[in-house]
């Protein structure tokens, strides 16, 4: 199918995800509520801060970090690795292989619907608890709309590197263990644990270096208005060539694997 | 319409025996063994063709399908459906056939099956006037007034098949792969999918190629025959030409007015069943003008009926028998 095709069907493919996301609004609660760790690390850091600041970081500025985080990480989430490696497993992404349009668009429409429903449960609560702590954003507008294409460019990051693992699932069984592996150093090195800038020097140059800051960390740092316009543009386009790359290595990776893909139930 | 030349497909497998012993060794060594799917498969099918594919589980049926659908590639040998090479999946090639898997549904599990149609009208960029006239028409073919609204988890099994065949049928495609499609199905439902998809094939002068355990199924619907065995295609024909070149025999069917003895039937043939009011003979074609003569005139007949053997007892006769035989 070609991009223009594609973009035609973009909009319904938005659609039935949505209505899709509509119809599991319970799990969807229950995955919103559980992601809460932002929430468990704020608590934890507020009562060292107590004290006095902790790497330049007071109480409200660990709220205004950790509420950021929570808003950043719930607007940029994705699951096509779960749903990949279950359907490869199960013979299903057969069915996805016969229609005219690439799975993996079809994918990222199903994931990307779920984002303004999301949206509506987060913005609001989490918008309220940030007011608290605006005296630590960022005031300068350009960085406020820069957010945006930095929020598209994690959710893009996240997705695609969720569907290169998941897309691994066609060589090796352990895909989805090898995604865990994955999520268990990007919440350290995306800041979703810890301000990157907490980190010792060294620390802190390897993750700075790395793309797992550009999933969560970044789009943070843009609402807390740690950077000029000069240095957060660099960025963004440092977020973007990393977008770049992971499209072009999915891509390969996916067709290599397709054309190892047997069907399973043959 | 499809052309496959000496296709052949092999898969891998891992070996492991059961045991911890073997899931230990198994982290170190896992021996393959190499599996042939499909075994050098040559055959033609033409533009409006019914062909009913059958085989044993494990023959090769659904591999074959599967190879002839773009989802797995061929090991060897050369594959043509609709002048597309399957396995590139071109997006026009896509948009001529379907695959219909019986144990497999592409309807959105928590929607109405509506939302899926709309999905499918914007993945195949279906004109408007178009999609609406083959819904339409399908609904009125499968009866589904009624049906499209309700989430796809509450419709019943006969019901959300005959969406599944809705849905994958709404671009029109000229090809049909149909792989059990009746499977689980009630009798009626069974007969309402089968008259469906020739209906389709009427009105759309439509490719069927068809796999399917229920013997009613390929007699109802195909008039040509593709008998897979262990990878290897073991005849090419109609059906009624299988069944007479493996079970030449004729069943007599006689209804009886009073009980009679035994001995009296086996001089007529062999005695596959018998009650006080029915017997069921096994008589051979040479035999069969005589047989009847015989059986109207000395014996208390009510009602003979003359039938071929029941297909499910052909095909497992043809499988026992094995490849050499059955051979065409």
């Amino acid at each position: 199918m070609s991009l223009r095709a594609a973009a035609r069907a973009y909009p319904a493919l938005l659609r039935a995800g949505f209505a899709g996301a509509v119809a599991y609004r319970a799990e969807f609660l229950i995955w919103m509520f559980s992601t809460n760790m932002p929430l468990i690390m704020l608590a934890l850091w507020a009562a060292v801060a107590r004290s006095g600041p902790v790497g330049g970081y007071t109480q409200r500025g660990f709220a205004a970090y950790y509420l950021s985080t929570l808003l950043v990480r719930l607007l940029t989430g994705s699951w096509v690795v779960w749903e990949l490696t279950m359907e490869i497993r199960q013979g299903v992404l057969a069915l996805r292989l016969l229609r005219p349009l690439h799975p993996l668009i079809a994918y990222s429409a199903e994931n990307l619907a779920a984002v303004p429903l999301r949206g509506i449960v987060a913005i609001p609560v989490v918008s309220i608890l940030l007011w608290t702590a605006r005296g630590q954003l960022g005031h300068d507008p350009l960085l406020w709309l820069m957010l945006l294409p930095a929020l598209l460019g994690a959710w893009l990051l996240t997705f695609l590197v969720m569907a290169l693992i998941g897309t691994l699932a066609l060589y090796v069984e352990s895909a989805a263990s090898l995604f865990e592996a994955w999520l268990g150093v990007s919440a350290v090195l995306s800041g979703y644990l810890v301000p990157l800038d907490l980190f010792p020097q060294a620390v802190q140059r390897i993750a700075l270096a790395l793309p797992f800051r550009f999933l969560l960390s970044f789009p943070v740092e843009l609402m807390l208005g740690k950077h000029g316009r000069g240095e957060s543009f660099a960025l963004l386009g440092a977020q973007w060539l990393y977008v770049a790359f992971a499209l072009l290595a999915t891509n390969l990776v996916w067709r290599a694997g397709l054309r190892r893909y047997s069907a399973y139930g043959g | 319409m499809i052309a496959v030349e000496r296709l052949r497909k092999s898969y891998f497998v891992h070996r492991r025996e059961p045991g911890l012993r073997a899931a230990l060794r198994s982290l170190v060594h896992r021996p393959r063994e190499e599996v042939k799917a499909v075994d050098g498969v040559t055959f033609r099918v033409g533009a409006g063709e019914r062909v009913g594919f059958l085989g044993p589980n494990g023959a090769g049926k659904t591999t074959t399908l599967k190879v002839l659908s773009g989802l797995l590639h061929p090991t060897s040998g050369h594959v043509s459906v609709a002048g597309h090479t399957p396995q590139d999946r071109s997006p026009d090639f896509l948009r001529q056939i379907t695959l219909v898997m019986g144990q497999k549904q592409q309807l959105l599990w928590d929607l109405p099956p509506s939302e899926t149609f709309l999905l499918n009208r914007a993945i195949y960029d279906i004109p408007r006037p178009q999609y609406d006239e083959t819904l339409a028409e399908l609904t009125d073919l499968l009866g589904l007034r009624g049906l499209l609204d309700k989430p796809t988890r509450q419709l019943s099994l006969g019901e959300r098949m005959k969406c599944e065949l809705a849905v994958a049928l709404l671009h029109r495609p000229r090809i049909l792969f149909l792989d059990e499609p009746t499977i689980g199905l009630d009798v009626t439902m069974q007969a309402t999918v089968r008259g469906f998809v020739r209906a389709y094939n009427e009105r759309f002068g439509a490719t069927v190629l068809l796999t399917s355990h229920y013997m009613d199924d390929v007699a109802a619907l195909c008039p040509r025959v593709l008998v897979i065995d262990h990878g290897r295609l073991i005849y090419d024909g109609s059906l009624d030409e299988l069944v007479r070149r493996v079970r030449p025999d004729k069943r007599v069917l006689l209804k009886l007015s009073r009980p009679v003895e035994a001995r009296d039937l086996t001089k007529l043939g062999s005695i596959v069943s018998q009650t006080d009011a029915q017997a069921v003979l096994q008589v051979s074609q040479s035999e069969l003008q005589g047989a009847v003569q015989r059986a109207l005139a000395q014996l208390p007949v009510v009602d003979l009926t003359v039938e071929d053997p029941p297909l499910e007892e052909v095909m497992r006769e043809l499988f026992e028998r094995g490849v050499a035989e059955g051979a065409a």
